[in-house]
């Protein structure tokens, strides 16, 4: 038990990082990565929103099966992300100031982020059971985290380097993101043996 | 006469002066995703379209009744709605495209430029202007989406919608068809358009967000994401 949640969690960090494997969440990992604070600040909302959406979905789910209306998981998972995103930054507000502060901008970003509807229907997809989905939620937000703040640190670099002309901002930014997914490949199978999963 | 040249325009507009993809940097995530094969970069296209123009005329039928404040749930829902449809008329009669696509399909609904379009132009334009663009907007994607996967499956997989166009004996760039390849072909896609729009004289400035990023009226466009 203890073994498999495990190699959930570091396979959604490492083999199946959300962005630079998956494709999930890719507006705020080009956007938000220039500076590291920022990014940080993203990816720790990110994590936070993740595993909230995935505790409130799940069992969501189970509801929607029980009536048979399994097909309204999209609205309904949406939804449910938008709303709680909402709630979350006015409770925050009230009884968390400082904290509010260093995550408030980052969270009406999130609603529409395709990672956080993206880890809750997979979840759902790959028949998690309630622990499973909370872990692979957390791992999904450090993996997302770790992209982001390795990612920072590779686009510091870039802002003293020189492209062609052509290849200036985006571009050059998303080259670089294909090297650091290069790097990511390297990871493949390392976790199932670790763990002695097949 | 002037007024079906503005038509013409409107639906235009989407393909070339302001393609999703390469001007507005909008769905990065499908367009990165799904463009492996040729046949999964139509079918996203497609899908998104239908979605695109189906959410933009209901959204601008409904754009005197939705109250300013819940504007984006409502949008939400509407295009949530639509997706839906798709999800189901995919899984009946693409089995195929529905397990290439996987989750991308569902994800849909947060697509950027769908919602962007819903805020920025259907929710202040009549209900045919809205239809003209969503298809504009979609055939642009679509087009972009095709040009992508098409550039990764020939090179990846020396194919093109499946058929070997690329002799056994050449060997495949394999790279092209994984995660990393996807990063290098938007790039130098996106640095050859940069490219042929500086001569042309007319570049425009990208960035991703608050052009198109449908959270930028939460915050105001302060750009608080950059």
């Amino acid at each position: 038990m203890a073994a498999k949640l495990a190699y959930i969690f570091f396979s959604m960090i490492l083999v199946n990082n959300y962005v630079l494997v998956k494709f999930l969440g890719i507006c705020p990992f080009l956007g938000v990565s220039k500076k590291l604070n920022s990014a940080f600040g993203m990816s720790c909302a990110v994590i936070f929103v993740m595993t909230l959406a995935t505790a409130v979905t799940w069992p969501m789910q189970q509801l929607l099966n029980l009536f048979d209306i399994g097909y309204l998981q999209t609205i309904v998972f949406i939804l449910i992300i938008a709303v709680l995103v909402q709630l979350v930054e006015v409770i925050m507000k009230k009884y968390m100031p400082p904290l509010h502060q260093a995550l408030g901008v980052y969270l009406p970003l999130i609603t529409t982020n395709c990672a956080v509807l993206g880890v809750t229907i997979l979840n759902i997809d790959n028949g998690y059971t309630f622990v499973e989905s909370i872990v692979c939620a957390l791992g999904a937000g450090f993996g997302f985290m770790l992209a982001m703040v390795m990612f920072s640190g590779v686009r510091k670099r870039l802002e003293d380097a020189k492209p062609p002309k052509c290849f200036e901002g985006l571009p050059i930014t998303l080259v670089s993101a294909a090297i650091t997914s290069i790097s990511f490949m390297g990871f493949g199978g390392i976790i199932e043996n670790i763990f002695n999963i097949a | 006469m002037s007024a079906q040249q503005n038509k013409i325009s409107v639906l235009t507009n989407g393909i070339i002066k302001e393609n999703p993809v390469l001007r507005l940097v909008l769905g990065t995530c499908p367009t990165l995703a799904v463009t492996t094969a040729a046949f999964n970069g139509l079918g996203m296209g497609v899908a998104a379209t239908f979605v695109l123009v189906c959410s933009n005329m209901v959204i601008s039928a409904l754009r005197k009744i939705i109250p300013d404040k819940v504007r984006l749930p409502a949008y939400i829902t509407v295009i949530a709605t639509f997706v839906t449809i798709v999800q189901m008329l995919v899984k009946a009669y693409a089995q195929d495209l529905y397990s290439a696509l996987g989750v991308f399909l569902p994800l849909i609904v947060v697509n950027c430029i769908i919602l962007g379009r819903a805020e920025m132009f259907a929710s202040k334009n009549n209900v045919l202007d809205s239809a003209l663009d969503g298809l504009g907007m979609g055939i642009g994607f679509t087009f972009t989406l095709l040009l992508m996967s098409a550039i990764r499956e020939i090179l990846g997989a020396g194919s093109l919608f499946g058929v070997t166009i690329i002799p056994e004996s050449i060997d495949r760039i394999s790279i092209m068809t994984t995660p990393p390849g996807g990063f290098l072909t938007f790039g130098v896609l996106m640095a050859l358009v940069i490219f042929v729009e500086t001569k042309l004289g007319q570049k425009k400035k990208r960035a991703i967000g608050c052009e198109g990023c449908p959270s930028a009226g939460v915050c105001q466009s302060k750009g608080e994401c950059k």
